[in-house]
């Protein structure tokens, strides 16, 4: 079993070193990164606050949009991709289980991604640390921003998964996948803040707003980064949300993996009813 | 239990109101090479896919090795092909083989040699992107012989292939055959097939028109044999007349046609030999598996 999933994981690595998507994706987010790093120096140096630390909040918000589109666009035709082309319906009739060749399909992904992530944001932080300008507890909070990145990483891959499994042609996927990362990514957003500005002292506010907020792993993902770096002073914006939560923004962690999780599940319960 | 590779039975399936296979009935034994005939849409695919397991069927029972159809012991026992497969560009031919032989639970050091079996030991380190069609399809086939299965699953494996590509796939074919598995292979390609199967089914519109062998099948349709002579300038009249039975729309003053049936072949050609001072050349036409193939699916046709 063990072996089987490996197989499919490796096999998706290394198409994605071949294609470059690893090395696109690596550029994409060191050069992100080192941009909000350099732009982000000038406060900072007054402020008294490690600069990692700085460095971090800024790019919670850039994974908020960066990581979802990367893991979108490596799962989009995980499986409908294979059935156009006919390796499907090969692999299916090898002695391997479907949710055997989703998870290694998702381990190959996330190994891409955790790649991306470790090389693209590491090489930003390595900078700052090889200036001076960070320290030890700076690097706790880019460690957290790299592994819950992961995490945020893996809940899109699932959706993308079950995108793939619905449509069957990766057209409408892709189109499917871009879609999606509007929704959950931009609009999400956009419409909860409209709602808490027409509204801001009432029942929405108070009771609706902050689980709204939870249940979506984009929202979840940089509530949870900004609290735990305590810097809501400093970056201001969603982070000030934070204080004022009727919950433990760890639960914010919580909302995340079970997303993570449920997604998987239904991705394979529908790659289990698929005919290749 | 029966020795038998796989054994459909009373099967069918249905998409709607459309049936794709009806009332299907045939076994397979070890070592026997088959070919499954039909034109596109006939059915063939959805029988390979309920025989994989991947399409369940509606009504009847079906058994590959002497299990269900996609079980474990089903999957570890059959090589499949599909009708089109293309393998990932970036990738080189040994990864796609080590990729397929491991989820096969084999060490990929021991499929190596199959590359060199389809002839693709100098393109093995070669991406995949740049294979030609052949090449593919060879890739494919070293695929289908990986673990040394009992049953061989080929949809159209030499579709798209030019002739020297179709000599090496049906060679490749003999062979898995004598090493004792069953090789089920479904083609557009009917001529080719005359010589290299063992058996020949007839898929028409979702129903099984035939099953036999292609001499038997020969003599079930009873098409006739068609002679057509060559005469000396002019004399087609007259040997037309002496041998009566001529397809006098086929004809012209060098040229005459005649069909008979097999057992009137030796008296016919005696009759012709009898007039050698007027007949330059003489070609028999057997009927071939493209016009058996005809007649078994437009009898069927008839018949609906």
């Amino acid at each position: 079993m063990i072996s089987r999933i490996m197989t499919v994981a490796i096999q998706e690595l290394r198409i994605g070193i071949r294609n470059k998507w690893i090395l696109l994706a690596t550029i994409i987010l060191a050069a992100f990164s080192f941009a909000l790093a350099l732009l982000g120096s000038a406060p900072a140096g007054t402020l008294g606050v490690d600069r990692l630390t700085i460095t971090v909040a800024s790019l919670a918000s850039l994974s908020v949009y960066l990581v979802p589109l990367i893991a979108l666009l490596l799962a989009f035709d995980a499986v409908c991709g294979e059935i156009e082309r006919g390796t499907l319906l090969m692999t299916f009739s090898c002695p391997i289980s479907r949710p055997e060749f989703l998870i290694g399909k998702a381990l190959g992904h996330s190994m891409v991604l955790i790649f991306a992530l470790v090389v693209g944001y590491g090489s930003t932080a390595a900078f700052l640390i090889a200036t001076g300008s960070g320290s030890v507890s700076g690097l706790i909070d880019f460690v957290r921003l790299v592994a819950t990145s992961v995490i945020l990483g893996q809940c899109f891959l699932a959706v993308g998964y079950i995108l793939s499994c619905l449509t069957r042609q990766t057209g409408t996927a892709a189109a499917a996948a871009i879609a999606v990362w509007l929704i959950l990514v931009v609009l999400y957003d956009l419409a909860l803040l409209g709602a808490l500005v027409a509204n801001p002292s009432g029942f929405f506010a108070a009771k609706v707003f902050p689980y709204a907020v939870l249940l979506n792993p984009a929202d979840a993902f940089r509530l949870f980064n900004l609290a735990a770096l305590n810097a809501s002073d400093l970056v201001g914006g969603m982070a000030g949300v934070a204080e004022t939560l009727p919950f433990d923004p760890v639960l914010a962690l919580a909302s995340l993996v079970v997303f993570a999780g449920a997604a998987l599940s239904i991705a394979t319960v529908l790659i289990r009813r698929i005919t290749p | 239990m029966t020795n038998t590779s796989l054994t459909v039975h009373d099967v069918s399936k249905r998409f709607g109101t459309f049936a794709a296979v009806d009332q299907v009935s045939f076994s397979l034994a070890p070592g026997e090479r088959v070919a499954l005939l039909g034109h596109n849409g006939a059915g063939k695919t959805t029988l390979f896919k309920m025989i994989l397991g991947f399409l369940p069927n509606d009504n009847g029972k079906i058994s590959v090795l002497n299990t269900a159809p996609g079980s474990d012991d089903a999957r570890l026992g059959t090589a499949y092909l599909p009708e089109s497969v293309a393998f990932p560009t970036a990738l080189t031919g040994r990864e796609v083989l080590s990729f397929y032989a491991r989820l096969k639970g084999q060490k990929p050091k021991s499929v190596m040699h199959l590359l060199d079996r389809v002839g693709l030991a100098d393109a093995a380190k070669r991406r995949v992107g740049t294979y030609s069609k052949g090449m593919r399809q060879r890739l494919g086939l070293a695929q289908a012989l990986i673990g040394q299965p009992r049953l061989v699953l080929l949809d159209e494996p030499t579709t798209g292939l030019d002739p020297i590509s179709r000599q090496n796939v049906y060679e490749l074919i003999g062979e898995i055959a004598d090493h004792g598995a069953t090789v089920l292979l479904s083609s557009h390609a009917l001529t080719e097939l005359e010589v290299r199967t063992d058996r020949i089914l007839i898929l028409s519109k979702g129903q099984l028109v035939a099953d036999d062998e292609l001499s038997r099948l020969r003599a079930q349709a009873g098409l006739p044999i068609r002679l057509k002579i060559w005469t000396r300038p002019g004399a087609a009249e007259q040997v037309a007349d002496q041998l009566g039975n001529v397809d006098r729309s086929r004809m012209n003053g060098q040229s005459l046609e005649l069909d008979c049936g097999i057992d009137e072949k030796v008296k016919t050609l005696s009759a012709i030999s009898a007039l050698s001072h007027l007949v330059e050349d003489v070609d028999v036409h057997a009927p071939s598996l493209d016009d058996v193939y005809k007649h078994f699916s437009q009898t069927a046709q008839k018949e609906v």
